[in-house]
């Protein structure tokens, strides 16, 4: 301990200036990553181009998109208005170029910025933006530094765009879900309701609103979230369907604390959950099956669990569609977990029981409040 | 049977109808052939009565008309206060809160103000108000049960704490609404029904004024500030600071907003509340007044409290009296569990959530969470001589307006709210506050001007935090949450506008 002690007090433990030199640029860096994370829009590049700045060591720093202009930083202000005809040469050229005084004309005897070194930012091979570092004069380690930085921003803003798509496939795969109400129960349902028109017709045309309802809010035009009334009045509506195609072999409990129906979930997250369990505590199995919803309130939470007594699953199945191995048989359940993790965190994924023979039983957790999630 | 025999009979009826209540409530389940659960959100009427159940503590039912019977009328700013603290939030903070889709008040503060540190301190100060709550109702359960069976003053607590944690670790399937809402009505039935009797025999007396029977000559029963005491002014003012501000930063009114489907019910639900809560507060008032007629000698032994429990026994002899005296010792120990039911909830659940979340699971998480709830209060008023329930309860409104009520008022309202502002906001005036509740509770405060202030601090500690916020906040304007404006477009446009909330910060 006495020698730790020592070595802290010894001269340069924080390392030589190298080294020192070295913490500041990468912290510089790391303070930019974040934002520039979000991709390149105005509110990201003037948040991250004082760092910029920091680690080019120049008294000027302008980011531009292809056209325009998105921040500035430093000194000799009014040459902002040339970063946008500057940016143009480069997105022809697609290379690190420097340019003098004679591209951004300026009539003050006073300012310092005599030359320019701009470099492409690049995604996926296509030129996104510029950075352009104003100086004195360009030395060729200026050269290097300022087209490593772009580099590097490159790097980041294509995470962004990965960001981006990973979110854009996430709202995809809701509204492959949508599609996905299937053909087979609309043919299901459709030829139930045939059967009761002339026998019963003021059921079928019961059933007909209901079947209209029931499509038009798995097809709406819907934000991410909804309340769970509004998802458990749309599973109402589908389980009364499919009650007029198997009769009294679906059995159906339903137990709803009423104060956890303001709770906001994720668009469509039970709908798949209640189909499966309809499809595995009958479809395959001799006699009645029953299917309990339970929706509870714990707290800070709610509890929602939907079981069915059917033939149940073999668990590495379950464990392979939760991983998004879509040949698995199971609608929507890998998709439905990845966005309960999206919206809460890993710690709010789907909790499955089940073996074969014992029937299956989905576990869903959701927090009253997340932050960004609402309804 | 003797009269102790019929009140713990009483009570164990409460604590039996409470568990029943609850296990009719989770009967709520259907078939598929009558269901359409969804469309049953709770109804403002009986969100209305929870809340009722849920904020009719020992202080109002017992602590009022003990204040009213020592000290007269001046005592009914703290009934009225309850109750128009209601109007406050009515006014300023009910629909938005439930449109910031807010659990509990730290979420309200992380939603708002973006912050994690602002989460973190309200989370701290929740726990605080809780602590600070629970503790007189623990006492005043050892206080009652003291009273009507003769038991140590320590047995009540430690019953209650039991049952609400019992309650609490192995209840959580049970439909908390309308167990909440039948405590309000059991409360209401057992002041009501025994006083119909006692106003019969008040009248038959020929209805002699409370005032006109003074225990000491020139007594200032009946005109308020004329008393002994100094500064009854400010200390009167003080309390409608307090009272008329702290209801919205008490955590288990908060989460019962949470319950309404949307801003419309939450304003709606807040307007049967006051009903509900003018209708309730007639009552302890008439019991203090008729208490100096009937009992006088409690004012000199100081058990100003058990006027509602002893009342009925006085005035009525023989059975009928002891029956009503257990009526009103049952409705007592409603009012402690209720109380203590919903604070222990609200403190666990942010325990559970800001504390242990990240260690424990969730369910787990929570019952430790209750257990830590409900355990430090109760070694609290095992520990600290009683200081009156009503007052004490007092103290705990006067740290929640001095620390949530400008949080919850500026967040809503004043769009340059910065994080900083809020934080040293809610440090100076929970600092100045709870500083004065300990030195009060400590007996430690001086006499004159500072002894005063310290007793009844809302009064400079509510401006003071304002101050501190807005100060704070316009001296950081490039703190101002980066979604602020979308934030409160949220908070403020009605659910039924069609209108572009875009996405939220996250």
């Amino acid at each position: 301990m006495l020698r730790g002690a020592l070595r802290w007090l010894r001269p340069g433990h924080l390392g030589t200036e190298a080294e020192q030199a070295t913490f500041r640029t990468l912290h510089s860096a790391s303070l930019t990553a974040p934002e520039l994370r979000e991709g390149l829009t105005s509110g990201s590049a003037g948040r991250a181009i004082r760092h910029l700045r920091d680690l080019l060591g120049v008294p000027a720093v302008a980011l531009t998109d292809t056209v325009t202009t998105l921040a500035w930083d430093g000194r000799f202000g009014h040459h902002e208005q040339d970063a946008a005809a500057l940016a143009a040469v480069v997105v022809e050229s697609g290379g690190t170029v420097v340019l003098d005084r004679r591209s951004f004309a300026c009539s003050d005897p006073g300012c310092g910025l005599r030359q320019v070194v701009i470099s492409p930012l690049v995604v996926e091979d296509r030129v996104v933006g510029t950075l352009q570092a104003f100086t004195s004069s360009a030395s060729a380690a200026l050269v290097r530094a300022v087209t490593e930085v772009a580099r590097w921003v490159s790097g980041n803003l294509e995470l962004a765009e990965l960001d981006a798509s990973r979110t854009r496939l996430m709202e995809a795969e809701v509204r492959a879900l949508r599609a996905q109400i299937s053909p087979h129960f609309i043919y299901n349902s459709l030829t139930a309701i045939a059967s009761f028109v002339r026998t019963d017709p003021v059921r079928a045309r019961e059933l007909l609103l209901e079947f209209a309802d029931f499509t038009r809010y798995s097809f709406s035009k819907h934000g991410e979230y909804t309340t769970l009334a509004e998802e458990l009045r749309s599973i109402e509506r589908y389980l009364v369907l499919e009650k007029a195609r198997f009769g009294d072999r679906l059995q159906v409990t339903l137990r709803v604390a009423q104060e956890v129906l303001p709770v906001a979930v994720p668009f469509l997250c039970l709908q798949p959950l209640v189909e499966n369990a309809v499809r595995h505590g009958l479809e395959r199995k001799p006699g009645t099956g029953t299917v309990t919803i339970i929706a509870a309130d714990q707290a800070g939470e709610c509890l929602i669990s939907v079981e069915d007594d059917g033939i149940g699953e073999d668990p590495d199945k379950v464990r392979r569609a939760l991983a998004g191995d879509v040949s698995v048989d199971s609608v929507g359940l890998g998709n439905v977990d990845a966005r309960l993790r999206t919206a809460f965190g890993d710690d709010y994924g789907l909790v499955v029981e089940t073996a074969p023979g014992a029937g299956t039983k989905v576990i869903v957790r959701v927090p009253k409040f997340a932050p960004g999630v609402r309804p | 049977m003797s009269a102790a025999g019929y009140s713990l009979l009483a009570v164990t009826a409460v604590v039996v109808a409470t568990l029943a209540v609850g296990a009719y409530g989770w009967r709520f389940s259907r078939t598929t052939s009558d269901f359409f659960v969804a469309s049953r959100t709770v109804r403002p009427g009986l969100n209305a009565s929870a809340i009722g159940g849920e904020y009719l503590s020992a202080a109002s039912f017992l602590g009022v008309a003990g204040l009213v019977l020592a000290f007269g009328t001046e005592m009914l700013w703290y009934p009225v206060g309850w109750t128009a603290g209601y109007l406050v939030l009515l006014v300023l903070v009910a629909a938005p809160l439930r449109r910031s889709g807010a659990y509990t008040l730290p979420d309200f503060a992380e939603s708002r103000l973006e912050s994690r540190g602002v989460r973190r301190l309200s989370a701290l100060l929740v726990v605080a108000i809780g602590w600070l709550y629970l503790m007189p109702q623990f006492q005043g359960a050892g206080l009652a049960l003291a009273a009507t069976t003769g038991t140590g003053a320590w047995l009540g607590g430690v019953l209650v704490a039991t049952v609400v944690l019992v309650n609490v670790l192995f209840g959580g399937m049970r439909s908390i609404t309308f167990v909440q809402a039948f405590q309000y009505w059991l409360k209401l039935t057992a002041l009501l029904f025994p006083l119909l009797f006692m106003v019969t025999i008040w009248l038959g007396d020929g209805a002699v004024s409370p005032a006109s029977t003074g225990t000491t000559p020139g007594d200032s029963w009946e005109s308020p500030l004329a008393g002994a005491g100094d500064h009854r002014l400010y200390t009167t003012y003080s309390i409608i600071v307090a009272t008329f501000l702290g209801t919205m930063g008490l955590p288990h009114v908060v989460v019962r907003f949470y319950t309404n489907p949307d801003g419309a019910a939450a304003r709606r639900t807040t307007l049967f509340v006051l009903a509900l809560l003018g209708l309730f507060y007639l009552l302890p008032p008439v019991y203090g007044g008729l208490g100096r007629l009937y009992a006088p000698d409690l004012i000199a032994s100081g058990d100003t409290e058990s006027v509602v429990l002893e009342l009925p026994a006085r005035m009525l002899a023989g059975t009928l009296g002891d029956l009503l005296s257990a009526l009103t010792t049952a409705g007592a120990f409603a009012a402690f569990l209720s109380t203590s039911s919903g604070l222990t909830v609200a403190v666990a659940g942010v325990i559970s959530q800001d504390v242990l979340g990240r260690r424990l699971g969730g369910v787990r998480a929570f019952q430790a969470g209750a257990v830590v709830a409900v355990l430090v209060p109760l070694g609290l008023a095992l520990l600290a001589e009683g200081v009156g329930v009503a007052q004490a309860v007092g103290l705990a409104f006067a740290f929640a307006a001095s620390t949530f009520c400008p949080l919850l008022v500026l967040g809503i309202w004043w769009r340059r709210l910065t994080d900083a502002g809020a934080i040293a906001g809610m440090l100076v005036g929970g600092g100045c506050a709870g500083g004065a509740v300990l030195a009060t509770l400590l007996g430690a405060a001086p006499a004159g001007w500072p002894g005063a202030l310290l007793a009844q601090p809302a009064a400079w500690t509510v401006p003071l935090a304002f101050l501190t916020m807005v100060g704070i906040s316009l001296a950081t304007p490039r703190r101002v949450p980066r979604h602020a404006a979308r934030t409160m477009v949220r908070l403020h446009t009605p659910e039924a506008v069609q209108l572009d909330r875009g996405v939220l910060p996250r």
